[in-house]
């Protein structure tokens, strides 16, 4: 019977069903649910690993040991494991590796819309790319007997579309599949010089017989079409763009493993088509390839190199007619994301704006803390930078910044990638101050557990470190804990540890507002009578606030109580729904 | 059969992906191919979100795109607006008249539109507008909008009750059953 799944679902799916035994993951939006949904299954152990390098080399251990092994991550998670990843391409596999690697084109939820197809030219891995849920699931069992195969870890390449949409899977039962043996195996596995010497040209080799394998699979396949004057490259979500918008009108080579690349199967369908274009999201990598077979080609003179592709967009650039639908007239108001009702990081932000801090961020949920009115955040870039860029801001500008300078950063962050920046505070001695913004889950993903929270992927009890003595056993002599929902204990904090001639650790501790376990006070109202409408209040940019006719009004509906409202209010206007009761 | 498109807006907390699982559901049992498109991580913290729901014989695009959507069905009045350039010629708009200010009206910097209703029919496109919200809460809670437009949504469609009425038990746990067949019944029948 046919299943509506996730895109995501069905490559977990795949993996389940081809006997995957060790996952090891870190969260990140499209990526997430991949790994959430292989830690339902029993007989698959499961992980969220503090980054993605470590992820990739426990599913790398896993391998060597004889199991098959998963990790997943986001594009840009994906730079933090290239580490091991290029290496890991040399050694190969024991038994078969996948990782999963999801773009964000667009940037629904990323800091960039880097295209990872580089990464398997790159690195000598093959790369297959599904384009629905249907295609995850039997790409994911496929790339096993790949890696098998072939000797290789093997990528499947999801997207936004294809990781966050449904469609209609049927799935089998898991495969029985056997522990290969774990053998000793220096000149394999051991990637010294003299070793890995004698690694690369099998690496070589291994891409040669990949590209045959290429021009055979019905991984690519070429669709006929009734009118061969376009024929037209595509893969991924871009394929069904060009299906909705041409039918079966034109030709279509679909490629479905993305590295290595074809030849022969390339040149045959160019051959049999009078225009050759090709229809892919980001950077022209399909289409840089036929360039280098010598082939005339149409891609990115066509088609955007940034942002997602749509069916209009395919329809508009080969001419085909669409519909207009009702035009307002008129531009309606923006609804940008906001930090929830009740956050912690609200005060914390109210805070440091107040007292006029250069902020250096992070990436998380408080990486909304740079969106007016609280506006405080000044730089983010990636995991971890804040800890690091800190100390070279303060060692360029000396005691100027050092005083007013505070980085922020998130528990499950500062585990990925803050705690290796804190160490070179910590060594090489800049009067830094850092805040590590401790909601006790990884937020923006949708609440993962990570290293400080106590408990698994799986919600069972696990190790938990905790932060107070870590960085005291760093070398950190003035560690504090403060709770923004305090806004004078904040103001003190931040006043007194920027003002100190030592670096310094501020962790402001409240767990996540949307977390099930928290319990919140009764929602606040406002006493109009009281209420003066200076608008106070509103310097926090909560979404439960508003004023109308000149009184701030509070919406039921959206207020968990946290109070920091209150604490602005100079006439004492927000009382208590409870006093009702 | 031609593909038939709902997209499914509203802000980022309201319940759209719910109100999508549950469409979704009803159309795969009516032995149609589905795609639905959602859209998770940031933009879900309160800003504008979006889902696309497809079904026909054979669906391509995971996505609706500009002038295709034959319903947008949204949880918010802004909402509906902003989206209105996706609905093809003769499309219908559901919406809710619930109206949730977003942070650029909270500061003073934009203003919410008026009339927008009028409007969007000045504009070419049938709405029809009721107060969800208020129905939700008869139904026993506020939290039942998603259903409500629902309900409100199957009066567009040739489709079996049954087939509704089971999606909605596959779907909502037992205890809330009740509560949500009542609020689908007061969305149909609004």
């Amino acid at each position: 019977m046919k299943k509506l799944m996730l895109g995501n679902a069905a490559a977990a799916r795949g993996l389940y069903e081809a006997g995957c035994a060790v996952v090891s993951s870190y969260p990140g939006t499209p990526s997430t649910e991949i790994t959430e949904e292989l830690a339902k299954y029993d007989e698959v152990y499961c992980e969220w690993a503090p980054n993605e390098k470590v992820a990739m080399e426990v599913a790398f251990g896993a391998s060597l040991a004889g199991k098959r092994s998963f990790c997943g991550m986001k594009h840009v998670g994906l730079n933090v494991a290239a580490d091991p990843l290029f290496t890991i391409s040399y050694t190969g596999v024991n038994a078969g590796m996948v990782i999963a690697v999801a773009d964000d084109a667009g940037m629904h939820s990323s800091q960039n819309e880097q295209d990872s197809r580089h990464y398997a030219r790159a690195s000598k891995v093959p790369m297959l790319e599904p384009s629905d849920a249907g295609e995850a699931l039997a790409f994911a069992k496929k790339a096993y007997e790949i890696s098998e195969q072939f000797d290789t870890p093997v990528f499947l390449k999801m997207c936004t579309r294809i990781a966050h949409s449904q469609s209609a899977v049927e799935t089998s039962p898991r495969a029985d599949v056997p522990a290969k043996p774990y053998e000793k195996n220096i000149g394999k596995y051991v990637m010294m010089p003299g070793n890995a010497i004698r690694r690369h040209p099998i690496v070589e080799e291994r891409t040669r017989k990949l590209t045959e394998f290429a021009e055979s699979s019905d991984l690519n396949r070429i669709e006929p079409g009734s009118d061969g004057s376009i024929g037209i490259i595509t893969s991924s979500t871009s394929y069904q763009y060009v299906k909705e918008a041409c039918g079966d009108r034109y030709p279509v080579l679909k490629l479905g493993m993305i590295w290595p690349l074809p030849e022969k199967k390339i040149r045959d369908f160019a051959a049999q088509v009078q225009r050759l274009i090709v229809v892919e999201e980001l950077d022209p990598f399909i289409e840089n390839h036929c360039r280098v077979l010598g082939l005339a080609v149409e891609g990115k003179s066509l088609f955007p190199p940034l942002g997602e592709l749509s069916q209009n967009i395919v329809r508009d650039k080969l001419g085909i007619p669409r519909q207009q639908g009702p035009d307002l007239g008129e531009q309606v108001p923006a609804r940008p994301p906001v930090m929830c009702a009740g956050c912690p990081h609200r005060g914390l932000f109210y805070t440091l704006n107040r007292n006029k801090c250069t902020v250096l961020g992070d990436i998380g949920c408080y990486t909304l803390g740079a969106v007016a009115p609280l506006a405080a955040i000044e730089m983010t870039a990636c995991m971890g930078a804040s800890v690091s860029a800190i100390h070279g801001f303060n060692k360029a500008r000396g005691a100027e910044s050092e005083h007013k300078t505070v980085a922020v950063i998130g528990d499950s962050t500062f585990m990925h990638s803050g705690m290796t920046g804190l160490a070179n505070i910590a060594y090489n001695q800049s009067n830094s101050t850092v805040i590590i913004l401790d909601n006790s889950i990884t937020g923006m993903t949708g609440h993962q557990q990570n290293p400080t929270t106590g408990y698994n992927i799986k919600g069972d009890p696990a190790g938990k470190i905790d932060l107070e003595s870590l960085c005291r056993a760093m070398g950190f002599a003035r560690v504090r804990v403060v709770d923004p929902y305090d806004l004078d204990a904040c103001d003190k904090a931040v006043k007194e540890e920027l003002a100190a001639e030592e670096p310094s650790v501020i962790i402001s501790r409240r767990p996540c507002a949307l977390l099930k376990y928290v319990k919140h006070k009764p929602p606040l109202r406002v006493d109009p009578d009281k209420c003066v409408g200076c608008k106070s209040c509103m310097r926090i940019g909560c979404p439960a606030i508003s004023v109308k006719d000149g009184k701030a009004r509070v919406d039921e509906t959206l207020c968990v109580g946290c109070g920091v409202c209150s604490q602005l209010c100079r006439v004492d206007a927000f009382e208590s729904t409870a006093k009702e009761a | 059969m031609e593909t038939k498109n709902v997209m499914i807006v509203g802000v980022g907390g309201q319940g759209s992906l719910l109100a999508s699982k549950l469409l979704g559901q009803v159309l795969l049992q009516q032995g149609y191919d589905v795609k639905v498109s959602e859209v998770h991580g940031m933009s879900q913290r309160g800003g504008s979100v979006v889902t696309y729901v497809r079904y026909g014989d054979r669906v391509a695009s995971p996505v609706i795109d500009k002038g295709e959507a034959d319903f947008i069905v949204s949880f918010e009045l802004l909402e509906a607006a902003r989206w209105v350039s996706f609905l093809r010629p003769g499309g219908q708009i559901v919406t809710s008249t619930q109206q949730i200010d977003p942070m650029p009206v909270v500061t003073g910097a934009a203003q919410y539109p008026e009339n927008l209703v009028e409007k969007m029919r000045a504009a070419g496109a049938k709405v029809d507008a009721l107060d969800c919200l208020a129905l939700a809460k008869q139904a026993g809670s506020s939290k039942a909008v998603n259903i409500v437009l629902m309900g409100r949504l199957s009066h567009y469609f040739d489709l079996p009750q049954e087939a509704w009425q089971k999606a909605i038990e596959a779907i909502v746990p037992t205890k809330f059953l009740e509560m949500n067949k009542k609020a689908f019944e007061l969305g149909k029948n609004a």
